[in-house]
């Protein structure tokens, strides 16, 4: 983490020095054409390939079915039709589908954030005797994605252990618990721990503070950064998440969207069907652009896992 | 790391009325390994300890065991390598294996340079680059699910489908996209790429940014050119980032699951089943209960090769970036 935050001043700088064509080169009018070439390529596509799907959404989710049908990229030919909105909330339940969604992503993010801190924090702080083999057993798991421990998971949660006849079907702890098993969260949390000053530490402790006061006063409030990254991955990771609340979730009423949508597709009228979807994307859209900076900083730390 | 280990340790001991003799430490009793912050370290310990025996180390010996099993959740019976057996034996494996690799080939022939081209002429432009990003990263926002679905209304073989009216503007006839055994994995890998473009591109930007620009000046005295300089300088130099992407992308390809199975459910005809669906039909498909022992022993031959991957993955991180 240490290297990062080294990093971008650094690659401010060079963005203001150079990159592969020179400022020589920038004054040549051949160039010239080319760079304004270049923002125009950029724009078209980006423009029809980023922001296209979702304005075709946007508008299909306010237009009669057979105007989708039969004029897909007409503006309203026939008028604006608002109530799809508000038949898909309410007839076809997105608002008890959306309240799911959110009920598992917050709690999956706090299972997540819970897990990650309180992980970090004894590996990189506290360190025990035994850290470094809890360290090389986390490790380890980052090398066996979860997907393909899909059918002894899914056996855990129909049968878990000590419960006796107890299962976990339908119980969102089935979702939450096991997306706290995510040992690159771990990793990027107890890295950053790593390169907090020492000093403050022992300061602390000199003090009188003992290991939970220097973990909720002290380290806490020093990581926001990274607890921001942890937390847009784990928000993200739970909004997407498909095929495992479908497996343990098979009551249609605790059901997030990402498992409904699929299921009322072939029973409910497109133009209702669009604007539950474009519903959905509403709340993964508005967080983007609030949190815009968090994302892209996410999505590079994704490519680099040594940070 | 043993050096704070000890340091942190031995300021604590001091600052408390506990023996510190070298004897002591090792045999404590339950009174020094208390005041020695032992259930305070447990403690922390305790949530990462619960989820992960539980739903991570647990199924991973869980797997290997069901495996070697015939099981109905009720009995369970030994049968050594008969699940392996039976998988590898089966044609429809080594169906799903090869659309799964077609589904890689075809991601890296489409999705692996596009990323590349965009971000280079991204940190080429000077103003409007934070907007490009926002812009490219759009798709990724949106939830894969809602994607799938929405492409899926794209991909209609109607002619007056999005997508096909689209191509009667420039005068392409109407294609039946996810319909036809032919045409169905290029279009999901289309929408896949459309889908995972983004998150590449900002991590190409940003390795961009990481060459030394004195590498340019070099080049240019030497008299080069821009595309002399996107060829012996940018490429080489982003060796390791582009390496480790491939990999990335391997691994993610090989896991693929929610387009296969939201568009095409496998068909037609099984030209989309991959193995994941492979795993999943033989598993879940039968609502009485699957054959968990094939499937948990294909699902640990997936294991094995993700393994061999992201070992390298990681190798390869490391080296990079101490580099």
């Amino acid at each position: 983490m240490t290297t990062m935050r080294e990093k971008s001043p650094k690659s401010i700088d060079s963005l203001a020095e150079r990159t592969i064509v020179s400022t020589s080169e920038r004054k040549r009018t051949g160039i010239r054409f080319g760079m304004s070439l270049t923002h125009v390529f950029l724009t078209l596509t980006l423009v029809v390939a980023g922001l296209g799907p979702i304005l075709w959404l946007a508008k299909s989710a306010v237009t009669p079915t057979q105007d989708t049908l039969q004029q897909p990229f007409a503006l309203w030919p026939n008028g604006i039709d608002w109530e799809n909105l508000s038949t898909a909330w309410n007839d076809i339940h997105i608002d008890q589908y959306f309240f799911n969604t959110i009920v598992i992503a917050v709690g999956a993010w706090f299972v997540q954030l819970l897990v990650a801190t309180t992980a970090g924090y004894a590996l990189s702080v506290l360190r025990p005797k035994y850290a470094g083999i809890l360290n090389a057993l986390v490790l380890a798991t980052l090398f066996i994605p979860g997907i393909v421990l899909l059918v002894p998971l899914y056996l855990t949660i129909v049968n878990p252990p000590f419960l006796g006849e107890v299962n976990l079907l339908n119980n969102y702890l089935a979702v939450w618990l096991p997306m706290g098993a995510n040992a690159f969260n771990i990793l990027l949390v107890k890295r950053f721990f790593d390169g907090l000053p020492r000093e403050v530490f022992e300061a602390a402790k000199t003090d009188g503070a003992g290991p939970f006061r220097l973990f909720w006063s002290i380290v806490l409030p020093m990581s926001k950064p990274i607890l921001g990254v942890v937390s847009v991955f784990a928000i993200i990771a739970a909004w997407k998440d498909y095929l495992w609340p479908m497996l343990v979730l098979p009551d249609p009423a605790v059901q997030p969207l990402s498992v409904r949508l699929p299921a009322v597709q072939s029973q409910t009228e497109l133009d209702v069907f669009l604007a539950a979807l474009a519903i959905a994307t509403l709340i993964p859209i508005a967080m983007f652009l609030v949190f815009q900076s968090v994302f892209l900083r996410s999505a590079g730390l994704g490519g680099a896992v040594k940070g | 790391m043993t050096m704070t280990l000890q340091g942190a340790e031995s300021t604590e001991t001091s600052a408390r009325p506990t023996p510190s003799a070298p004897s002591a430490a090792r045999r404590r009793s339950p009174r020094t390994w208390y005041r020695g912050g032992g259930l305070a370290n447990f403690l922390f310990v305790l949530p990462m300890l619960f989820v992960f025996t539980f739903f991570s180390w647990s199924p991973i010996v869980q797997s290997v065991i069901m495996s070697l099993q015939k099981t109905n959740l009720i009995v369970a019976e030994w049968v050594g390598l008969d699940n392996y057996l039976t998988v590898l034996s089966d044609p429809e494996l080594g169906r799903a294996v090869i659309n799964t690799l077609y589904f890689a080939m075809l991601a890296l022939l489409f999705g692996f340079p596009l990323p590349l081209f965009m971000a280079v002429l991204m940190s080429e432009v000077k103003r409007g680059k934070g907007l490009y990003s926002a812009l490219a990263y759009l798709p990724v926002v949106i939830p894969p699910v809602v994607a799938v679905l929405l492409w899926k209304f794209f991909y209609s073989a109607d002619p007056g489908g999005v997508f096909n009216t689209v191509l009667g503007w420039v005068g392409i006839p109407p294609q039946p996209w996810i319909q036809d055994a032919v045409q169905a994995m290029p279009s999901l890998v289309l929408e896949a790429t459309w889908a995972g473009a983004g998150g590449s591109i900002i991590i190409y930007l940003a390795a961009l940014l990481s060459v030394p620009p004195e590498l340019y000046d070099a080049a240019e005295v030497d008299g080069a050119g821009i595309w002399k300089k996107v060829w012996h300088v940018t490429l080489p130099q982003l060796r390791g980032i582009l390496f480790i992407m491939l990999i990335l992308q391997v691994i993610a390809t090989a896991q693929v699951f929610l387009e296969p199975f939201l568009f095409t459910g496998g068909g037609p005809a099984g030209a989309t089943k991959t193995v994941l669906l492979y795993i999943y039909d033989k598993a879940f498909r039968n609502s009485l209960g699957g054959d968990y022992g094939e499937a948990t022993a294909v699902s640990v031959l997936l294991a094995v090769v993700l393994a061999v991957l992201s070992w390298l993955y990681f190798r390869l991180t490391d080296r990079w970036s101490t580099s």
